[in-house]
């Protein structure tokens, strides 16, 4: 019995555990306080179906080059830090296995349309910026803290109106993956026009004019063209190509 | 532009390859809508002869009546009918319309902007354009 | 001018246009075989029909206005900068009026019988 038992561990641990499986992970190593160009580093590397590619990193940070620079914190998509682009698409490294990918070779690069910091570091400051530009809080003249017997009633259906956009992490895939950021420095982006939308369509919030007043700019709302490329790579879902659509609303008139 | 920068630049702009449909139809809608631009100034130019008289108009006439003519001028169609249905899809889509209802996403998070009548609707621009194209040709060689 | 009138007017620009250049496209091929269409006499007669040269002139200015602007959001993602963004905005308004002008002397022209 104790034999049978330990016949079917060691076979369930075969076929879950052990791996006979390699890839090539290619890591884009680049200073810019040094390097003139972004050169590749190769390292093969076994994985295993759940391995992730952040995994796959600190795995080479950890026993094959301690310099490659990469941030991550979570590990659970949560954080939004270890943005980067897999395989010529913007994706969290935490959030991709490397099973899923269908591919040998696995190639880490840079977000585009961000300054790099260093390797597969890049510099979200002006992402934060211009989110910060759209006012992401709730604007009213009256407030709970100042009349405490007060409260902003809000129903489920009115909550289902911004929550989904309320779910960004702030992780920047979206502003890498627009075509507009592409070559636009000045375009406030996908991630801060989806944050203008979740605070436009919430009911307690009595900024909509002075929000749709920022993005009415010629560097603003107008230059999104509904290629929805900032959707598609979300890792939360939040769809800023429709909230951008429904902000544009307001502006054309359609909405109130 | 900075290498640090690290900017896709034009090529990731006008790249159509990774993102689907929807990227290839604002690329499209791009590329066409400079292509009839283009079209309008020489239409007016071209057609200005017709202040010159008879024979400057058939001189100028003859030299859009030949093959090349005929294939710049059913590209022109097609450049036409898909900016049109197009543009009216991403009129709307501006507008609101279509991009579907905010709502709790749920994994694998399936963006519901980029939905099933988009992607109809890109396809049916180009299926359009074809068509037109088709009769176009028609008209031009047919004769 | 907000952003916003100027994509309005790109809008309402583009929506006339549609109606107005399937009428002339129609003109081409319904009244006759799209060749005769072309002939001198019957282009001039076009141009003589007052309410065709309104259309004509029609078309021109709302193709000028929606191709211009849209030659200037292109060209305005494309790079970035003060002298650069008003260079691209002020010769676009100058392309448009200079293309409008043009074609709208033909119209004139041709429909006044200045040929």
């Amino acid at each position: 019995m104790s034999e049978l038992s330990q016949t079917m561990a060691e076979e369930e641990s075969s076929t879950e555990v052990s791996s006979s499986k390699t890839i090539t992970l290619r890591i884009a190593k680049f200073n810019p306080e040094h390097d003139s160009t972004q050169q590749f580093a190769d390292f093969k590397l076994p994985y295993e179906r759940w391995t992730t590619v952040l995994d796959a990193i600190l795995d080479v940070k950890k026993h094959l080059d301690h310099s490659v620079a990469v941030r991550y914190s979570c590990r659970q998509a949560s954080c939004g830090s270890c943005g980067m682009k897999i395989n010529g698409r913007p994706r969290l490294a935490c959030f991709t296995k490397i099973s899923e990918l269908n591919s040998d070779v696995v190639t880490v690069e840079p977000m585009n349309n961000y300054p790099i910091v260093r390797d597969l570091v890049v510099n979200l400051e002006r992402m934060f910026t211009t989110h910060k530009k759209m006012q992401p809080y709730v604007i009213r003249e009256d407030t709970e803290i100042t009349a405490p017997t007060k409260e902003f009633k809000q129903t489920p259906e009115e909550l289902e109106e911004y929550i989904q956009f309320a779910n960004c992490i702030k992780c920047g895939l979206c502003n890498s993956a627009c075509p507009t950021m592409a070559t636009d420095s000045s375009f406030l982006g996908p991630q801060a026009l989806g944050q203008a939308y979740r605070y436009v369509a919430d009911n307690r919030d009595k900024g909509k004019s002075s929000r749709l007043k920022i993005i009415d700019e010629s560097h603003g709302i107008w230059r999104c063209h509904f290629a929805g490329s900032c959707s598609q790579v979300c890792p939360k879902g939040v769809d800023p190509a429709m909230g951008i659509q429904l902000l544009r609303g307001y502006l054309l008139g359609f909405r109130k | 532009m900075k290498r640090n920068e690290n900017k896709e630049g034009i090529k990731g702009m006008a790249n159509p390859g990774r993102y689907g449909i929807e990227r290839v139809a604002y690329w499209l809608m791009r590329i066409t809508g400079l292509g009839l631009l283009a079209y309008l100034i020489g239409h007016v130019y071209e057609t200005s002869n017709i202040v010159n008289g008879k024979t400057a108009w058939d001189n100028f006439l003859s030299l859009t009546q030949t093959t090349e003519g005929h294939v710049v001028l059913t590209l022109v169609i097609g450049m036409c009918v898909f900016h049109t249905a197009n543009g009216i899809r991403v009129m709307l889509g501006h507008g609101g319309f279509g991009v579907g209802k905010p709502a709790r996403p749920d994994y694998p998070y399936t963006p519901a902007s980029q939905n099933n009548m988009h992607k109809l609707c890109i396809y049916a621009s180009i299926g359009l354009a074809a068509l037109a194209m088709m009769y176009g040709m028609s008209v031009l060689f047919g004769e | 001018m907000r952003e916003s009138t100027i994509m309005k007017i790109h809008y309402g620009t583009a929506l006339g246009a549609v109606v107005l250049v399937a009428v002339h496209v129609l003109f081409r091929i319904t009244m006759m075989n799209y060749e005769d269409s072309l002939a001198y006499e019957n282009v001039l007669a076009n141009y003589k029909y007052i309410p065709y040269a309104i259309m004509l002139e029609l078309i021109l200015v709302l193709l000028s206005v929606h191709g211009f602007n849209g030659l200037r959001v292109i060209l305005l993602e494309l790079k970035q900068g003060r002298s650069y963004e008003k260079a691209v905005s002020y010769g676009c308004i100058a392309g448009m009026i200079g293309l409008v002008a043009y074609g709208s002397r033909t119209i004139l022209m041709a429909s006044m019988g200045m040929t």
